[in-house]
């Protein structure tokens, strides 16, 4: 039994019917898309599995020929990154564009060099922002997201930086399914297989610096989220309280990266308050 | 007879472009001799409108409105509209015509306001639950929610409905490892309902995507039986075509005759005697 198989005998609550999945996420994001008046899709891809989900995604919605995947190394970057991006590239047949991000970080942090790792990683994670809505404008192509359900819930990605897209698949799927997905979708073993990490610095991984492991929150954010488990109810279920208060506090502390700027009101009918409309008005 | 339920991807907010949504599935339905032809709730305007309510609403006389319902001429056609009352109430309303003429209005009832529904922020709520004389016999109209409640199917059934049309937009929800929770759900209510009711059950829903919500389509079809008789493919634009046979009601209710033997005097007596008692319970000091 695989890894994943695993996971689902223990956690069956998160098995996703994976065609049904599929089917409806790549139609869904078709639609999207092309009502936007865009036919063309573009996307980073760091070499990890959500961003690799995403392409695999993108290229069962529109074909290999509307998609462009783009690598954005900085000089610290894990080599092995962009061997695992190019993988994804070549099993997929898509145009791919390779920036290296490192002039233009190392420029700006000329004037800080004690600056801590968190705003380099911030920065970064900003700068290949930019780079993917310049290069949406040139190809006339929709920024597609890679952010899951674990981390936008937890807040473990950077506001107008990996979390910034026009739509985004992975929103309502935890790390958990998405490993499901990607298996089920072809994505390279290797992968699949290696451990979590936003690549900022060196030997980071997700679950080192989160101090839990995706498996474990998952489960807990399963009970908490979706099914509005009290305190008692998720202890008695086995979550120890400690990690639950902490899992809950990231959630509520984080809301601001779910939201637009916090707008001071004045009128009648102000934007994001009482003035209300779907992103897909008139379309 | 033939019942085409048109499984359509309407656009949010334009009337225009659902009107000509309306006129190409009516075609469609004329083409493959269509006797009545159903729309899903809301299916001049697209669901989730928020402020746009106010923007797409339409008086019955509108000429937009009556331009659809000349169209009845060909066929009897049930669509979905925002309507705004003589007095500039909002109501999520379905619309009956034929013959050129509105037959029956039902405004929605029970408006969702829970979770991702906010109905009752912009609708009024309809305050009648009537069935209605059609030329295939005696109607009953429901929208969505209304659904869900067991009375409004049973009090339609009690007013003489051998056929249910219920128009809905319900979204893809709680897909686990076993398919599609929302689709789930559905089928069972519709079946029960079909099957205690005696009633033939038409179920027509729409497709297409609003801020990644996506509604299902697989619109249904269900005999006084209460077995599936026909299911629109998910996620496509249909017109999704159903022969019937009227007589199945008549042999159904021979069969599990519960409409002849409901007590509705015993069912009033208690409702009565339970609103007398919530009444009371506000005001014990």
């Amino acid at each position: 039994m695989n890894r994943i198989e695993e996971m689902f005998v223990q956690a069956p609550y998160l098995r996703v019917d994976e065609k049904l999945t599929v089917d409806l996420l790549t139609r869904a994001l078709r639609e999207e898309v092309e009502k936007a008046g865009f036919d063309r899709v573009i996307l980073g891809l760091s070499g990890g599995i959500d961003s690799a989900l995403s392409l695999y995604l993108c290229v069962e919605a529109f074909g290999k020929d509307r998609v462009t995947a783009v690598r954005m190394p900085y000089r610290t970057s894990s080599p092995s990154s962009l061997a695992d991006a190019q993988a994804a590239i070549d099993d997929t047949g898509v145009e791919s564009i390779t920036i290296d991000i490192t002039p233009q970080i190392d420029a700006y942090f000329e004037r800080f060099p004690d600056a801590t790792p968190l705003r380099r990683g911030n920065k970064m994670a900003r700068e290949r922002m930019t780079i993917l809505y310049d290069l949406s404008a040139q190809y006339n192509a929709l920024v597609i997201g890679t952010s899951n359900k674990t981390e936008l819930l937890l807040g473990y990605g950077t506001q107008y930086g990996d979390m910034a897209s026009a739509v985004n698949p992975l929103g309502d799927l935890y790390k958990t399914q998405v490993r499901q997905l990607s298996a089920y979708l072809g994505v390279p073993q290797q992968i699949i297989d290696k451990p979590p990490s936003a690549d900022l610095w060196q030997d980071q991984t997700d679950e080192g610096e989160l101090g839990f492991s995706y498996f474990d929150v998952d489960r807990l954010l399963y009970y908490l989220i979706d099914c509005r488990y009290t305190r008692e109810q998720l202890s008695e279920l086995g979550f120890p309280s400690d990690f639950v208060e902490r899992v809950t506090r990231r959630i509520v502390r984080n809301q601001y990266k779910r939201r637009l700027p916090v707008i001071l009101k004045l009128g009648d009918r102000t934007i994001g308050v009482d003035f209300r409309y779907l992103r897909d008005w008139g379309l | 007879m033939r019942i085409g339920l048109a499984q359509i991807r309407p656009a949010l907010g334009r009337l225009d472009r659902n009107l000509a949504l309306h006129r190409e599935m009516i075609q469609q339905a004329k083409e493959n001799q269509v006797d009545l032809l159903i729309f899903p709730e809301l299916s001049l305007t697209g669901y989730q409108l928020q402020d746009l309510t106010y923007e797409v609403a339409r008086t019955m006389d509108h000429p937009e409105i009556q331009e659809l319902v000349s169209l009845s001429e060909e066929m009897d056609l049930v669509f979905g509209m925002v309507e705004e009352s003589p007095d500039h109430i909002l109501y999520n309303a379905g619309v009956y015509a034929s013959g050129g003429r509105i037959v029956h209005v039902h405004r929605k009832v029970y408006l969702p306001t829970y979770g991702m529904f906010d109905e009752a922020r912009y609708f009024g709520r309809g305050r009648n639950i009537r069935s209605f004389e059609t030329r295939f016999g005696r109607m009953g109209m429901l929208i969505c929610e209304d659904m869900w409640h067991v009375s409004v199917p049973y009090l339609l059934a009690q007013d003489g409905a051998e056929w249910l049309i219920v128009l809905s937009n319900s979204p893809a929800r709680r897909v686990g490892s076993e398919g599609l929770g929302s689709e789930q759900v559905w089928h069972r209510l519709l079946s029960t309902h079909a099957m205690l009711h005696g009633s033939y059950v038409f179920f027509s829903h729409r497709v297409g995507v609003e801020d990644g919500v996506t509604f299902f389509g697989g619109s249904m079809a269900y005999d006084p039986f209460g077995r599936l008789i026909k299911q629109g493919a998910l996620f496509e634009p249909e017109l999704v075509l159903v022969d019937v046979k009227p007589d199945q009601i008549r042999r159904a209710r021979f069969q599990m005759p519960m409409l002849r033997d409901e007590d509705v005097e015993l069912t009033a007596r208690e409702l009565n005697r339970i609103i007398a008692q919530r009444t009371e319970e506000g005001t014990r000091s």
